[in-house]
Order: structure tokens, then sequence, then C-alpha cells
């Protein structure tokens, strides 16, 4: 084994995706040569996070400077444990996804796949910079390279909707993005004079308490990724792409980028300290939790699965930001820990309505009944993700869920606890009926599904690793969780 | 001694080659000069910022008569950035002309248009160079006549008309100068910038120098196009040659807005234009250009009269860091001057690249071309993005020290608009990304004939520029660096 400093490391997982984007334009005419390049590159990267996170682990704390823009702002580089807890999900799961990806994008018979593999890389390549940027201003370039390269694939179709989404998403996340992040962040920078992550934040004594409220509110709105309402229409939009996009990006990178964001700031712009002592996010947490519970409900009434699984993905983004709002220890560790957690249960059921779409031609939920039988083991994945998300045991969704909860019992917050634990039975509701639906009710017309056959085989790989994933978390889930409690805890 | 003739050499040598050019036959000799004496412009340019960048002035006596009464070159960072830009662009400008200009201008007036193209080239680097005021106000006239000239041989009819528009405000604007002139004149005796700014400060109460900075003030407001008196630029870019609207647009508002700047920085004094309504109305009128401007690009059909309107939205955010009147306002304005010549170059280069392959600048014409000319369309998104701002482009730059101006002097309003007018950018951006993105729907513009990716000649400009853009959104030393230095100089008393 060669062991490589981890500041090359760093730089690897960065740019060898990058590199691979430009290669996958130039295999254009060999579309298996370009799907190797994929697949090569996304399991060096997922060697290279897990090494890393085995560095970071042993209490490694790796970081560089790159180069000065202007005096005093840099872009640079830094490993801790959220960052690498978020880079580890994102990086392993996009081999799973570019395995999915294969098979979907053959079996659907997508146009412009070229477009599609190297947009997708770049996507890949920014999310892991985000993940392992050293201050606010790297972060803030990567968050909006990530924006602007999931335009491609959110638009992939072409087609008039295919517009409209791609208008709504770059609206609504550059808009917020330049109006509100790009404020914060110079307001911290005029009054803290840098924008480094530190522990315990660098605002504290030198930001007037009472407008501490207000900056925070800025940085919260103006990270539309972590989609709370009202700037979340975004994310249904977005479903309008091919469901590997859907799955990936907008279950797991770019919707967590968002929420990273958010933790980011909260432990090393503000620190939490500082957040609970200046009482910035007493009104704030009203939306997060109004969040939760309108999107879930909004969920309810979706019959497209992906629309449904949207605002899933909305109410569940909100836990995340919730757990940063109250910025006690133990609602931090279960913020941390739902990045992963729901990363995979997420993926699992955006993989299973791919599969549904490509087998069966599904699209809506009212006509998958008995689907189930025709695809059993489509739905027992789709089922186990659901049952992680509404967080009940042997499932990895269970142990966010608890520290969250701990949390809220810890800082005596018992409405939004309350909030929790209904969000959890809408959970069953919205997401349960479809599954008992598939199994239990009978076809729409009548006709019995002689001809639909499973997925794909790369398809099912992948949905079978994620859902396998979910379980195995719930008896260890010590790589995110020690992860999660080093960031918490700024060990 | 050759050497402290260099920076009248720059001045010289295009004004020279002007009249050779003229004579020369028409073919690609008359072009083969212009980019060859551009060159050299640029790299005498070049050096000078390199000169000066340390802080170093140059004091160049024309002719030996010694200032306050002979004419001075004065050469500090300021100028030489500014000259730095007008020689760049027109450095890239002419290599991209020589296809272009085949196409849209009748080879009998070819050796003509370079000639008018060295003329512009020398009055702006004139204006750039010299610290004598009549003597600016003759390099005006200079690249002001050559310029009228140069609209004119648009394609279109209307060309003429945007041309005459332009010879009639552009007169307005000069005549102003020139009363202006006069008038500080006739109170001090003297037309040497360093010598008025000793002068000026004891007569500060007098009305005469009041009126008179009223008029130069109004004067290249009209110039620098800034809102409301910038109608004559729409029309006057959309068209004016491809070629001469790149050139204009990069080049010819910045200086204006250099001079706006040495006039109220270094000739007055931010103490004059405290005591004056300049600066609250140049903060008014920036405002409802920033913000006005740019919803009327969005609902343009052109994409030359788009990026025009953009142009004029833009300048707004110059003028906004002289309103502001602080050191880091200032820096803005500088480092958007050297910033929106970039993007405004490389975007106008793009266009340019689509009308040459398509025959029309209307954004109906362009749908779905972005696939056949990758090249062309990339350097439009990176151009665009740096127009709007975003990081990791030399507009994000430019747009980070505008905002720390602004909350710098607790002007939320302010802080607000640049941000909401970065919001609209995206908005009239996106409009003509989007038509070259998709392919065209509706069966009236299905019958889109395939095209062939931009020539070299004009892809290779773009893309020095498009790169220029990007390079200067990570590395700054060159645009901070000298802008910090050249700020110092604007507004002494500052000690850092």
């Amino acid at each position: 084994m060669i062991s490589l400093a981890s500041e090359y490391l760093i730089i690897l997982a960065i740019l060898l995706p990058l590199l691979a984007s430009v290669l996958i334009v130039l295999a254009d005419k060999w579309p298996n040569l370009r799907e190797a390049i994929t697949l090569i590159t996304a399991s060096i990267v997922a060697m290279l996070v897990i090494t890393l996170a085995t560095q970071v682990n042993a209490g490694e704390r790796p970081g560089f400077d790159v180069f000065e823009v202007v005096p005093g702002i840099t872009v640079s580089f830094s490993i801790e444990p959220l960052g690498m807890l978020f880079a580890l999900v994102a990086g392993t799961l996009w081999l799973v996804t570019s395995i999915y990806a294969i098979g979907y994008m053959r079996g659907h018979n997508e146009k412009n796949q070229t477009r599609f593999y190297a947009a997708f890389a770049i996507a890949i390549s920014s999310t892991l910079a985000a993940a392992f940027s050293g201050n606010m201003f790297t972060l803030f370039l990567c968050y909006e390279v990530l924006t602007l390269s999931t335009y491609p694939l959110v638009t992939h179709a072409g087609t008039v909707e295919a517009r409209r989404s791609g208008r709504i998403y770059l609206g609504i996340l550059l808009s917020t993005s330049i109006g509100f992040q790009l404020l914060a962040i110079l307001i911290t920078w005029s009054v803290a004079g840098t924008l480094d992550f530190q522990q315990g934040g660098i605002l504290a004594g030198k930001l007037d308490p009472a407008y501490a409220g207000i900056l925070y509110a800025l940085f919260i709105f103006g990270v539309g990724k972590a989609a709370i309402m009202p700037f979340h229409k975004w994310l249904p939009a977005a479903m309008v792409a091919p469901t590997p996009v859907s799955a990936l990006l907008h279950a797991v990178a770019v919707v967590k980028t968002g929420v990273f964001t958010i933790l980011k700031v909260t432990l090393y712009i503000f620190g939490s300290d500082f957040i609970t002592s200046s009482g910035a996010s007493d009104w704030l947490i009203w939306f997060a939790a109004v969040t939760i519970l309108l999107a879930s409900l909004i969920a309810m009434t979706k019959d497209n699965l992906k629309a449904r699984l949207a605002y899933s993905t909305i109410s569940q983004l909100s836990y995340i930001v919730l757990g940063a709002l109250i910025a006690v220890e133990m609602s931090l560790v279960g913020a941390s820990m739902h990045i992963a957690m729901h990363a995979f249960a997420k993926i699992t059921l955006f993989f299973a309505a791919g599969a549904i779409l490509v087998a069966a031609h599904k699209k809506n939920i009212s006509d998958m009944g008995g689907l189930g039988r025709a695809m059993p083991l489509t739905f027992i994945a789709f089922t186990i993700g659901s049952l992680s998300i509404i967080g009940l045991p042997p499932f990895g969704g269970m142990w966010s869920k608890w520290y969250l909860a701990l949390g809220m019992v810890q800082s005596e917050q018992w409405i939004l606890l309350a909030v929790l634990m209904i969000s959890s039975l809408l959970n069953i509701a919205y997401l349960l009926p479809i599954s008992v639906r598939a199994f239990f009710a009978k076809p729409k017309d009548g006709v019995l599904y002689t001809e639909v056959k499973e997925a794909p085989l790369s398809m099912l790989m992948a949905i079978g690793f994620t859902s396998l994933a979910c379980i195995v978390l719930f008896f260890y889930p010590d790589p995110f969780y020690n992860l999660a409690v080093d960031a918490a805890t700024g060990r | 001694m050759i050497e402290s003739h260099l920076s009248l050499l720059m001045v010289v040598l295009p004004l020279l080659a002007a009249p050779i050019v003229a004579v020369l036959p028409n073919g690609r000799l008359p072009w083969a000069v212009s980019t060859l004496v551009s060159w050299s412009v640029f790299y005498l340019a070049a050096w000078q910022l390199m000169n000066v960048s340390t802080g170093h002035v140059i004091s160049y006596e024309l002719g030996g008569w010694a200032p306050p009464w002979g004419i001075e070159y004065r050469i500090d960072a300021v100028n030489a950035l500014v000259a730095l830009i007008v020689s760049g662009i027109a450095a890239l400008t002419l290599p991209y002309a020589l296809k272009s200009v085949t196409k849209e201008i009748p080879q009998q007036q070819h050796a003509l248009f370079y000639a008018a193209f060295m003329l512009c080239l020398t009055g702006l680097l004139g204006i750039a160079q010299t610290g004598d005021i009549f003597n600016l106000f003759v390099f005006l006239e200079i690249s002001s006549l050559s310029s009228y000239a140069l609209i004119s041989l648009g394609k279109k009819r209307q060309a003429l008309t945007a041309a005459y528009q332009y010879l009639i405000m552009g007169t307005i604007g000069a005549t102003f100068f020139i009363i202006g002139v006069g008038l500080l004149y006739a109170m001090t005796g003297t037309l040497n910038m360093a010598d008025l700014a000793q002068r000026l400060p004891e007569l500060y109460e007098h009305r005469t120098i009041h009126t008179a900075f009223a008029f130069i003030m109004v004067g290249f407001a009209l110039k620098l196009a800034l809102f409301p008196l910038h109608v004559w630029l729409p029309n006057a870019y959309t068209y004016a040659p491809m070629v001469v609207t790149i050139f204009l647009a990069a080049t010819a508002t910045k200086v204006a807005v250099y001079v706006m700047l040495r006039m109220v920085f270094t000739v007055f004094s931010v103490s004059f234009i405290e005591n004056t309504p300049v600066d609250e109305l140049f903060l008014l009128l920036c405002v409802m250009g920033i913000l006005g401007m740019s919803f009327y690009a969005i609902y343009q059909k052109d994409s030359k009269r788009l990026l025009a309107y953009s142009s004029v939205a833009q300048i707004g955010y110059m003028v906004l860091g002289i309103g502001l009147g602080s050191v880091l306002g200032v820096t803005a304005t500088l480092v958007h001057l050297f910033n929106h010549a970039l993007m405004k170059g490389a975007l106008f280069m793009a266009i340019g690249a689509l009308v040459y392959r398509v025959g029309s600048s209307r954004l109906e014409h362009f749908s779905g071309l972005g696939k056949q000319m990758p090249w062309t369309f990339a350097a439009i998104v990176i151009g665009g993005l740096s127009l709007i701002g975003v990081p990791g482009t030399a507009g994000f730059i430019s747009k980070w020290y505008l905002v720390l101006a602004a909350i710098e002097k607790q002007n939320w309003l302010i802080v607000a608009v640049i941000l909401i007018g970065s919001l609209l950018a995206v908005a009239y951006v996106w409009k003509i990304i989007e038509v070259l993105y998709f392919k065209a729907t509706d069966e009236l513009e299905q019958k889109n004939i395939t095209v062939k990716e931009a020539p070299l000649m004009l892809l290779i400009p773009m893309w020095v520029l498009v790169l220029a853009n990007v390079y200067f959104g990570f590395n700054t030393e060159l645009t901070v660096g000298t802008v910090e230095q050249a700020v110092k100089l604007l507004i002494p008393g500052v000690n850092e």
C-alpha cells in the first residue's frame, strides 16, 4: 500500500472527477469506454474518501491553502469530521449511483448521455470540494459551481417543462445564494475580518448578539439548497431530471450540500454556544418546524411518486436544519448523522422509483397497485427505505431521529419534540401505503403484470446495496456516529 | 534615454499609423499594420504599468516645456491601468477584426476603417495618458469623431441614425466639458491637472468653480452613458459593426469613467464633492440606472441591444463607487472598470462569432446554436457568469468590493440594489443561454440551417478574454494590487 499524504488525497478526490468529465467528453463515441471511465473514477474516489475517513478517525486534520484570491481570502481546503462524514456519503454513493445510472440511462434510452455523465462528474467534484472547504468563501464557490453544473442535468430532457423547471431551479438557487448568502458572507467578513471555519466560530464577541438573528437568517435562507419553506419550490421542479440525478443529487449531494453548509455555519462561523447564548435561532426554528409538517402534508397529496419523494426530502432536510438551529450537542450529532442516514434511505427510494419507471413505465402511485408481485425485490427495497425514513428499528434512520429527539429533550423544546413525532406518523402515512398498494392491492384496470419484469441487473445491484446499508447502519453506525460526535463536540 | 519617451510613443504610434493605413491599398495590409501597431502599444502599456505599479510616477514634458505651462503626461497606476485595458482590448480586437470586418464592411472601405480605428485608439490612449485637461479635450474629440465614423459603417441603415444620435449627444457632452474647462481656466489660469489640484482648494467656495464642476460632470456623464443620459448607447452598440461594438463597449465608456475619477478625486477632491449634491445624485442615478436598465435588458430581443442595456447598468456599478467616495468604493470602481472590459469584450466577441455565422444578432436566430458552436456557447456561459458575478470569475471580485464598500457606509439600500442587479443579470444572461442551449420548439424556427463553429481567428481572441475572466477571478494580484496602489494616489491621506 502506497501511503500518500492526506493533502494529496484531498486534491485527488476533487480533481479526479473533473479529469473524468473531460475524458468522458472525449470518449463520446465509445459508450462502453465512457462508462468505464465513470466507474473507474468513482471507485477510486470511493477508496480515497474511505482512506481519508480512517485518517480523520485517527485524529488527523489535514488542511492547506491553494491560493489567495484577494488579500485575506483564500481558496483553501481542510478536513474536519463533519465534512468527512459528508464526503464519505457522497463519495461512496457516487459509485453506487454510477452503476445504477448505466442501467437506467441505457434501459430508458436517454439522449445526450455523454453530457449527462460529464455534468454528473463535475457536480460530484464540486460536492467533494464543498465538503472539504476550509473557509466560507471556498464553500460558497463550490456551492455555486454545484448549482450551475446540475442545471444541464435538471433540464436534460430539453422539453418545455424541463426548461421551465430549469428556470425555477436556477432562479431560486441563484437568487437566494446571491441575494442572501453572499450578503451574509460579506457582512461576516466585514465584522469578523476572516471567513475561516474555526472551532467555536468567528463571530462570538465581534457581532452584536442583537444582530445575530438577522445574520443567521440570511445564512439559513441564503442556503436555498436546504429547501426551507418558502424557498423549497426548486426541489420538486428538479424532479423533471432523470432518476439517477434525483437520486444522487437531489436526495444526497445537492440538498445535503445545503444542510451541510448550514451545519458548517452553525458550528464554525457562529459557534453553537453563540447561537444558544444570543438566541439567534429562536424564531428560525419555527420555519424549520413548519417546513417539516407542511412538506409532509403536501407529500401525502402527491400522486406522482418522485414528487412525493421530493416533498419527503424537503421535510427530512428540515430535520437536519432543526438539529443545527437547536445547536445543543445531541441535536448536532443527530443532524450530522441524519445527513448519512437519510441519504442511504432516500437514495434507495429514488432508485426504486427509477426501476419502476424503467421496468413498468409507471410514474403515478395510483397506477402501481399489484406491481409489487411483479417486481418484488424493488418493492422490498422500497419498504426498507421507507421504514428507515420513518425511523423504526432495525434501520439506520432510527439513530439520527433518536439523537435529534434527545437534543430536543436536552434543550427542553417539547413542542419541537411533538413536531418530530407527528412528522414520523405522517411519514408512515405517505410512504407505507405505496408498498401496501403494490403488494396487496389489485391493478387498477384489472390487468396483470405478466410482461413486467424486474429492472436491469445493474440497477438491482445498486438498490440491493443501499437497502442493505440501511439495515447494516442500524447495527453498525459507528463510522458516521464517530464523525458526528467528533464534529458536535469539536474534537 | 529613449525610455522616457515611451509614454508619448504609445499615443504617437497609432496617430502616425492612421494616415499611413489610410493610403495603403485595400486588402490585408491595412489590417496587418494596425494589428502590429496595437500589439506594440500593448507591449508599451504593459511596460509602463510595470514601471509605475510600485508607486513611481512618470512625468513627461511634451516638447520639453515645463509644466504647468507645457503639456505634461503624468502617468501613475491609474492611467497605466486604463491604458493597459484600452491597448489590450485593441490588441485582441484587431486579430478578431480580419474575418469579421471582411464580412460586414465593403472592401473599398477597409483602409479607411482601420485608419479610423487607429485614430480612435489614439484618442482613447491620449485621454488616458495626458495630465492636461485641454489636451484631454482634444483627444476626446479625436476618439469621438472617429467613433462616429466607425459606428456609421454598420451594415444596416439605422447605423447612420445611431451614429448621428451619438454625434449630437457626444458633441453636447464635449461642449459641456470644454465650457467647464474654460471656466476653470478663467479662475485659475492653468490647465494642468496637478496644478489645478493645488490651486482649486482656496476657490472651493466660488460659484464659478461649482458651475465648472457641474458642466464637466454632465459632459462626461453623457460620454460614459450614465442613466438617464444613456440613450445614444443602445442604438450605437446595436447598429455598429461588430468589431466596433466590441472595442467601444470594452474601452470607450471605461475611459470616460476614468476621466470622471480623475476630475472628482485628483482635480477636485473628496472634501469638495461632499459639499455638493453630486455624490447623492450619483447614487440616486446609479440605483435607478442599475435597476431600470437591467429590467430593460431582460425584455430585449436583440442580443447586442440586450448587452448594451446591460452595459448601461454596469456603468451604474462603476459610478456607484465614485458616489460612495470611499477607498473601498473607488477600489470597486477601478476593479470593475477592468473586469467589465474583460467580460463585455468576451461576450460581444462571442455574439460576434454567432453573428458571423448566422448573419443576425436577433435572439430568435440563435436557437439551438449551442450544440453546433460549443466553444462560442461556452464563452457566452463563462462571460455571462462573470457578468452575473458568480464566484470564480472576475465579476465576483467586482461585486465583492462594491458590496463591501456599501456595507462599510452602512448603506443597505445600495447593498440591496447591487444584489438585485446581479439577480436581474441572471435573468438576462440566462435568456441568451437558454436560447442557445435548447432547440426551438415552434415550426418557424425549425428550419435552422446547420452552421459550423466560428473560425479560429474569432475563437482565439474570444477565449483569451474568457480565460482572463476566470484568471482574474482567482488571481487578483494585477487588478486589486494595482488598483490599491492607484487608490492611494487618488485619495491621499490613506495610510496603509
